[in-house]
């Protein structure tokens, strides 16, 4: 037998968390740049290529989708424009919501820049009056 | 000569019946004292036996308008068997062939959320029990109709060698806890009266399954000639109406209310039902929340709120309640990361709480979930209490109330709107990914059943529900709510269950199926082959048990053990199950897998014209996890 599992929007609360920039200062340079934020100058540089495969391979795509498009019932949608990145640093490091944490010692902070340069990547969707079948 | 006072097997028992002729009832006792001579001789034909005990069996079966017996065959009950097939021709009930018991029950929860009655389900009354228990316990907690009838043998002396490992003293006991009623009748007219007491139990609600034990002896042993057995009328128990001074002080309280909020769970049974709850909710301008078990509201009704019910909930000062399965979870906030919960509600919200559950509890499965402190408990079935709350509203309601809630319903319809218009953009989202976002499968999906007559028979929480989210429900048939206990496996027999229902309206039969779920017993796909049920499975294949990919995940986070060994024991992949092969090998047509989200449309298309023609149909389309 299976539980049913219920996950809340847990970053609808990261404004909390706004405040703890202070992290945000010591996180390392990410290696590989190709995607440097220059519209956001607090977001560190950052792979999306290997930001995207790491979406996958530790686990935020189980909530949040490949695309980090989100569903209603799991993790929000995070991209495009995902929020500025000491909020999303701090949220990550410690959720307040149903997300799990995921500290330096499983994700790095370059491995976090590189995550958030995918995010930043991700194209914006086209909108639904444009999708025939959205209409 | 030497006599054998003891009847080895039932094999003499029947040679000795069959001496009886049409002459007097030999009963077992008198069986025993016979020449050995007389029962060695050839054994008579089963037309000189006279007739069987499962004949009569079957006669209180079609009683009761049992349109179908789903089964997976079973040598304790093949009196009733052959007297399904032979002596009822196959019709009212009809034998369907179920390859799992597990699928069997399943089926029949499916079919009776569909048709608001039971169908039958045959079983060993051991191992066909044991495999069908976990379905009985999701039709248990979700208040559904089913009747077994399980085959064993009481008497010792009577089982064969290597027999006993299938009798039971006690063949209930091990469901004894999540089933309304069992008996074990032992002869023919307790029978008719407790199979007629089992289906009005069944019906009662809070409905439920109920059990019989058909002896082997009881169903092979032929009818006395000389009985008189009589099939009781069945009478169904007219549900409990509310308490007419709870009903008035309700009314009071969600008239005077600033943000009266309506909860429906298991509330609605038939079209009658929801149509009661729109009056009411009309009737008051309050939003209402489906918390989805049936279909209760219309999805794109303006006062359907389940799109914000944190909002909601948080917003209200009276919250009625109907047949909530979990009042408590309604009202408060959990964290299954923090283990720590809060009130959901602002402080002084009234609770009334409407729901046969009050009637019935049991001790051991903690179904009835966490205790609610609540106002007004109204001990009564909600959809047969709705039209007097009806009639109290509106014999309490004033001209000034009247225009306080044609504001208040011009807000709520354009929140509603709101939130239809944010569910088709965020549909937008990862539109042309691949794997195909469950978005856009849902959407495809409702572009090519729209136009028909069409009924859901899944369940899609693991779709992030977008069905509900997209697609128009407004007639109760068009939803059947989910699993009850959640125990997987249901899903697939389930929604074919609910499409042999639909079958004989007419109705497109679509199902959302998850992977997970249908490798528990995928012969329910021949099944539906077999029995030309037609059905258009749409898989939602993710490739995992992704409900535990996620609780792995937070295991690993939470030791900070890291999170890329999660996918051991919960991802079905390597190899990658190819369904339209495993439908393809039982019958069904089938195409993918298909990752393309631009290539689902026209499988789906072509998947509804084989279904129209009356057959079963699959599409495997590579999914998003959720």
């Amino acid at each position: 037998m299976r539980p049913k599992i219920r996950y809340a929007s847990g970053l609808g609360i990261v404004v909390t968390f706004v405040a703890i920039a202070g992290l945000f200062g010591q996180t390392k340079k990410a290696t590989n740049a190709t995607s440097q934020t220059s519209e956001d100058p607090v977001a560190p540089a950052g792979n999306s290529i290997a930001g995207k495969k790491l979406f996958a391979t530790v686990g935020c795509y189980a909530c949040h989708g490949r695309e980090a498009q989100g569903g209603s019932a799991y993790g929000p949608r995070l991209a495009p424009r995902p929020i500025a990145y000491p909020a999303f640093y701090a949220y990550v490091r410690k959720p307040v919501g149903e997300m799990p944490p995921y500290r330096e010692k499983v994700l790095s902070d370059g491995q976090l820049a590189d995550i958030y340069a995918f995010l930043k990547s991700q194209p914006r969707p086209k909108t639904a009056d444009s999708i025939s079948i959205l209409k | 000569m030497a006599h054998n006072k003891f009847p080895g097997d039932r094999r003499d028992f029947l040679k000795n019946a069959a001496l009886a002729g049409a002459g007097t009832f030999l009963s077992p006792a008198m069986a025993t004292t016979m020449p050995s001579d007389v029962r060695s001789e050839e054994a008579a034909s089963h037309s000189e036996v006279g007739r069987p005990g499962s004949d009569f069996m079957l006669d209180v079966i079609k009683s009761l308008g049992i349109e179908y017996v789903c089964a997976n065959p079973g040598s304790s009950f093949r009196g009733l068997h052959e007297s399904v097939i032979n002596y009822g021709g196959n019709r009212s009930p009809e034998l369907i062939t179920c390859c799992h018991e597990e699928s069997a029950v399943a089926m029949a929860h499916g079919y009776a959320k569909i048709e608001g009655k039971p169908i039958c389900v045959f079983a060993h009354g051991t191992v066909g029990l044991q495999h069908a228990a976990m379905a009985i316990y999701n039709a248990y907690c979700d208040r559904v109709p089913v009747c077994l009838i399980l085959g064993n043998t009481l008497d010792a002396s009577l089982r064969a060698p290597g027999h006993w490992v299938h009798c039971v003293q006690d063949a209930a006991a091990m469901v004894r806890d999540y089933v309304k009623w069992d008996d074990v009748p032992a002869s023919l007219q307790p029978f008719a009266e407790s199979a007629v007491r089992a289906y009005k139990i069944a019906m009662t609600p809070p409905m439920g399954p109920v059990l019989l034990v058909a002896d082997t002896e009881l169903q092979e042993r032929p009818v006395p000639e000389n009985s008189k057995l009589n099939i009781p009328k069945l009478t169904l128990v007219e549900p409990p109406q509310g308490e007419s001074g709870a009903v008035q002080e309700t009314a009071r309280l969600l008239l005077q209310a600033e943000n009266p909020l309506i909860v429906a769970d298991r509330a609605a049974r038939t079209q009658a039902g929801m149509d009661s709850l729109i009056e009411l909710a009309e009737l008051l301008q309050a939003p209402v929340i489906d918390q989805n078990s049936r279909m209760n509201f219309p999805t794109s009704h303006p006062l359907n709120h389940s799109a914000k019910k944190r909002a909601a909930i948080a917003q209200a000062d009276v919250i009625l309640g109907l047949e909530l399965a979990d009042f408590w979870g309604t009202v408060n906030s959990f964290s299954p990361e923090h283990l720590t919960s809060h009130p959901a509600t602002k402080p002084g919200t009234k609770l009334i709480s409407m729901t046969t559950g009050d009637l019935y509890t049991k001790a051991n499965y903690q179904d009835f979930q966490r205790f609610t402190e609540v106002d007004i408990a109204l001990a009564a079935d909600a959809q047969v209490t709705l039209p007097s709350l009806i009639e109290a509203v509106r014999h309490q309601i004033t001209a000034d109330q009247n225009n306080t809630f044609k504001e208040r319903g011009a807000k709520l319809a354009a929140a509603h709107n709101r939130a239809r218009e944010e569910a088709r953009t965020e549909a937008t989202y990862a539109w042309d990914a691949s794997p195909v976002s469950t978005a856009r499968l849902c959407a495809e999906l409702w572009d090519a059943i729209k136009v028909e007559d069409w009924s859901l028979v899944s369940y899609p929480a693991h779709c992030s529900w977008w069905p509900l989210r997209l697609w128009n429900f407004d007639k109760h048939y068009q939803f059947i709510g989910g699993p009850g206990a959640f125990g997987e496996g249901y899903g697939a027999p389930a929604s074919v269950g609910a499409a042999l229902a639909n079958r004989k309206h007419g109705r497109l039969s679509v199902n959302i199926q998850t992977d997970g779920d249908l490798m528990y017993a995928p012969g329910i796909l021949w099944t539906a082959a077999h029995h030309n049920i037609p059905i258009l499975n749409i898989m939602h294949n993710n490739r995992a048990y992704h409900a535990e990919v996620l609780a792995v995940q937070r295991m690993a986070n939470q030791n900070d053990r890291g999170i890329d060994r999660a996918g051991i024991g919960t991802v079905m992949d390597d190899p990658a199950i190819d369904f339209a092969k495993l439908a393809q090998s039982m019958g069904v047509y089938a195409e993918g897998p298909i990752a393309n989200p631009r290539d689902v449309s026209g499988a789906i298309r072509r998947a509804i014209a084989v279904v129209k023609r009356g057959e079963p149909a699959l599409v495997d389309v590579v999914t998003q996890a959720r």
